[in-house]
């Protein structure tokens, strides 16, 4: 592991969000509208000659962070410093030179090339556009010198074909090799691998491993694949709704995941294993919308360890009486549906609500629906993050204890962002635990 | 694995489509047995004929393409099966469940109306309120709430989607249900929900299930049992535990062993790249890729045997020997492939 070496990259705080246009009217009355928090507060740094492993599942920011990285993608606050200068700063003349130093493989080498070129042309067309190869000959004569670097040797056999007569493996070591004419210090590598048949997989590997020692590259991982991560990276950042939740040495993230979502992912990955079945004790649901994250921990709504001040709201108790009516019989729903009113003015992201939404006198009849669900599974997080319930005016008035927002902190050989391991988020939640009893 | 006559009962299936390069024998003497509520994984790489291979059996080939063979379905031939009366057997009797649930869906229908429209289309005397009690049941089974059984497809995400598939094909109880690669495109938790839910159809459903996909971990966890496809056939088939721990075909050991996994140590990959299927190699497909090649290989078409009962391969290094030639099992310098040839 290299993980001693001299900073490359450097990110600080970065943000990089995308305003959502609203409507036409929220534009005539000049509303904004949301945005995408597809990295929120990102702060890491890249060592010289290491690969960090930057895992998540799609909508976690990994590739729009990747892309801030190169300057492709303007960042809404921070910094990215690459040898010295932040390129989050840079025009688009000052960041051309910024990437011929650092290299994108992206992850699907068909739509990476034109149809149009030719390889030799596709391979050297990145030493035209910064001008450092106009004589023909000697153009050619590097294409081919990156070609056999790639295994594609003997490299005149590929020059004059086009990519529709390639492999997809093959493919991909053009696109690499068109990677590394330049001879690049970074090379970004989003999801390399993940279009091509396992038989393959292996092999770029390998090839980008080797590589990486010829040259002395350092690599930015992208992935949702944690099992080539694993193989494959020094470092791993897990990331989850454009957060880093997890980051250390892969060694210690597989061998000890802290995180419950770390833990999910490990526990979810299929592996041919065959005493191995699917686990029954999965998250419930999917990545919340980035625009619209969860309060507190924006994982706190699938972990099964959350706790009072995880960030409980309204919307998951609506989460919690939908979870409830799937699957109801029919009467059974129809009823408490009618108690409880229309569902969707729940749908807000605050620590306080009343059901039913709009009155009609059936608290009552509320709070026993509610005691039913508890009943049903007291085991459920939910509940712990329940601060009172009180029958007020034929209504149930619920609050919720106040969120503490996560931090990401050291915790033994890495830095994880949940209050499991924060023990000022644990002594607050014990304050909470012991004060006015939940009714 | 239950007993009786299997449900859906795969003879000699030959599936073949002309293209301007000659025509590709996608699917090329495939025999196979999926037994009432079993799920039966079909494992392979991109362009072994699994996906032709799962419409196939469903009588969903392209325009141009021609079978050849046996698809017995409780009994009855569906390659020889006249268009409406195959049609009438899709859904009620045989599901299908596809990669991408959205575009499946018509987003200009609420949910309500593709559940409307699937049962009515099988049982015109329904009434209303059958329909949504049923269409409820199924759903929430699917963990899909009630509440949202007037929304459009874009209201959901791409998990919930491939749920509300799942349960349009399961609304009309089929006795089989082939998905192909159903979880693709979701993320790996999600994915582990929608496999915990087709692995549990058994118990719910009394469903059969045909899992297409080139992901041996989903096999290994979901399935009772696997047949590993190599060029157009069946290289190897058996109960998935038997299989896994102690592979009998020399492509399913090399797959095994380049999957790389949370256990993989060294990196290994098989050398060249699958054949294309409009002239595959002679004798044995996999020879050119095979480490335990033999002189017999390139020149015979392997002949199926069974190792041990309830597994079947077809390789040469199973015999049967009488059929082999003098001197055929001589081991085969194989020749160095360059990466040119490779994928």
């Amino acid at each position: 592991m290299s993980a001693r070496g001299e900073v490359l990259v450097s990110v600080q705080g970065l943000k990089t969000y995308y305003s959502i246009r609203g409507s036409f009217l929220d534009r005539l009355v000049g509303r904004t509208g949301a945005a995408v928090r597809a990295v929120d507060d990102v702060s890491l740094e890249l060592r010289k000659g290491e690969v960090l492993g930057l895992v998540g599942e799609s909508g976690s920011g990994k590739t729009t962070l990747g892309r801030t990285l190169l300057g492709l993608v303007p960042a809404t606050e921070g910094s990215v410093v690459f040898e010295g200068r932040d390129i989050t700063k840079l025009h688009e003349r000052e960041l051309r030179d910024i990437r011929r130093r650092v290299q994108i493989v992206f992850q699907d080498p068909h739509a990476s090339l034109n149809p149009a070129m030719t390889i030799a042309q596709a391979v050297g067309h990145p030493l035209q556009i910064h001008g450092l190869e106009s004589d023909g000959a000697m153009l050619r004569a590097r294409v081919a010198e990156a070609l056999e670097r790639v295994g594609l040797a003997p490299a005149e056999q590929f020059m004059d074909k086009y990519p529709s007569d390639l492999s997809g493996g093959q493919k991909q070591r053009a696109v690499i090799a068109r990677a590394i004419i330049l001879n690049p210090v970074l090379l970004v590598a989003d999801e390399p691998v993940s279009m091509l048949d396992m038989s393959v997989r292996a092999k770029i590997l390998e090839l980008m491993l080797g590589l990486k020692n010829d040259f002395d590259l350092t690599y930015l991982y992208i992935t949702h694949d944690l099992a080539t991560a694993k193989f494959f990276c020094d470092r791993i950042a897990i990331m989850y709704l454009g957060r880093i939740v997890e980051i250390g040495p892969s060694a210690a993230i597989y061998e000890d995941p802290k995180h419950p979502y770390t833990q999910a992912l490990l526990k979810a990955i299929p592996e041919p294993d065959p005493r191995r079945t699917i686990p029954r004790d999965l998250p419930r649901g999917e990545v919340p919308d980035a625009s619209r994250p969860p309060l507190g921990c924006s994982f706190h709504p699938r972990c099964p360890k959350a706790f009072e001040v995880c960030g409980w709201e309204s919307r998951d108790l609506k989460d919690l009486l939908e979870r409830r009516w799937a699957g109801m019989e029919e009467e059974a729903y129809e009823a408490e549906q009618a108690a409880v009113g229309p569902v969707e003015p729940l749908d807000v992201a605050v620590t306080h609500a009343h059901l039913p939404a709009h009155g009609g006198g059936r608290g009552a009849e509320v709070r026993a629906i509610l005691e039913r669900a508890r009943a049903a599974d007291p085991a459920e997080p939910f509940w712990r993050g329940v601060r009172r319930i009180e029958e007020v005016d034929g209504r149930v008035e619920i609050d919720w204890h106040e969120p503490v927002e996560p931090r990401l902190l050291p915790t033994g050989r890495v830095e994880v962002e949940c209050h499991l391991y924060d023990e000022e988020a644990l002594a607050e939640a014990g304050r909470r635990r012991s004060g006015p009893i939940p009714q | 694995m239950s007993s009786g006559a299997p449900i859906l009962d795969v003879r000699n299936l030959r599936l073949w489509y002309g293209t301007r390069r000659g025509p590709v024998r996608a699917v090329d003497g495939v025999s196979l047995e999926i037994d009432a509520g079993d799920v039966l994984g079909l494992v392979g790489e991109s362009g072994c004929g699994k996906s032709t291979l799962g419409r196939g059996i469903l009588g969903l080939l392209p325009e141009g393409a021609r079978a050849d063979g046996e698809v017995l379905y409780r009994g009855r031939n569906l390659v020889t099966m006249s268009p409406r009366e195959l049609r009438r057997l899709r859904g009620p009797e045989l599901g299908l469940i596809f990669q991408e649930p959205m575009t499946r869906l018509n987003p200009l229908l609420r949910i309500e109306d593709h559940f409307r429209e699937t049962l009515a289309q099988h049982d015109s005397k329904l009434t209303n309120r059958e329909i949504r009690r049923r269409s409820l049941d199924t759903l929430g089974r699917m963990g899909i709430p009630p509440t949202r059984f007037r929304q459009y497809p874009h209201e959901f995400s791409g998990g919930m989607r491939q749920r509300i598939m799942i349960a349009l094909a399961l609304v009309l109880h089929p006795s089989l249900l082939v998905a192909d690669e159903p979880t693709t495109s979701l993320d790996v938790i999600v994915e582990a929900q929608i496999l915990r839910i087709l692995a549990d159809l058994k118990e719910n459903f009394d469903t059969a299930l045909l899992l297409i996909t080139h992901n041996l971990g989903i096999v290994a966890e979901a399935c009772d049992r696997v047949a590993v496809m190599y060029a157009g056939q069946i290289a190897e088939e058996g109960p998935a535990r038997d299989v896994f721990a102690d592979p009998q075909h020399p492509y399913t050991r090399e797959l095994l062993r380049s999957t790389i996994s949370l256990d993989t140590t060294e990196l290994h990959s098989i050398p060249g790249a699958p054949p294309n299927l409009i002239s595959p190699p002679s004798g044995c497909r996999f020879h050119p890729r095979c480490p335990d090649v033999m002189q017999v290989c390139p020149a015979q078409g392997p002949i199926e045997t069974a190792p041990e009962p309830g597994r079947r391969v077809l390789c040469w290094l199973h015999g049967p020997e009488r059929e082999i030639p003098a001197g055929g099992t001589e081991r085969l310098e194989r020749k160095e492939l360059a990466v040119a040839e490779e994928a």
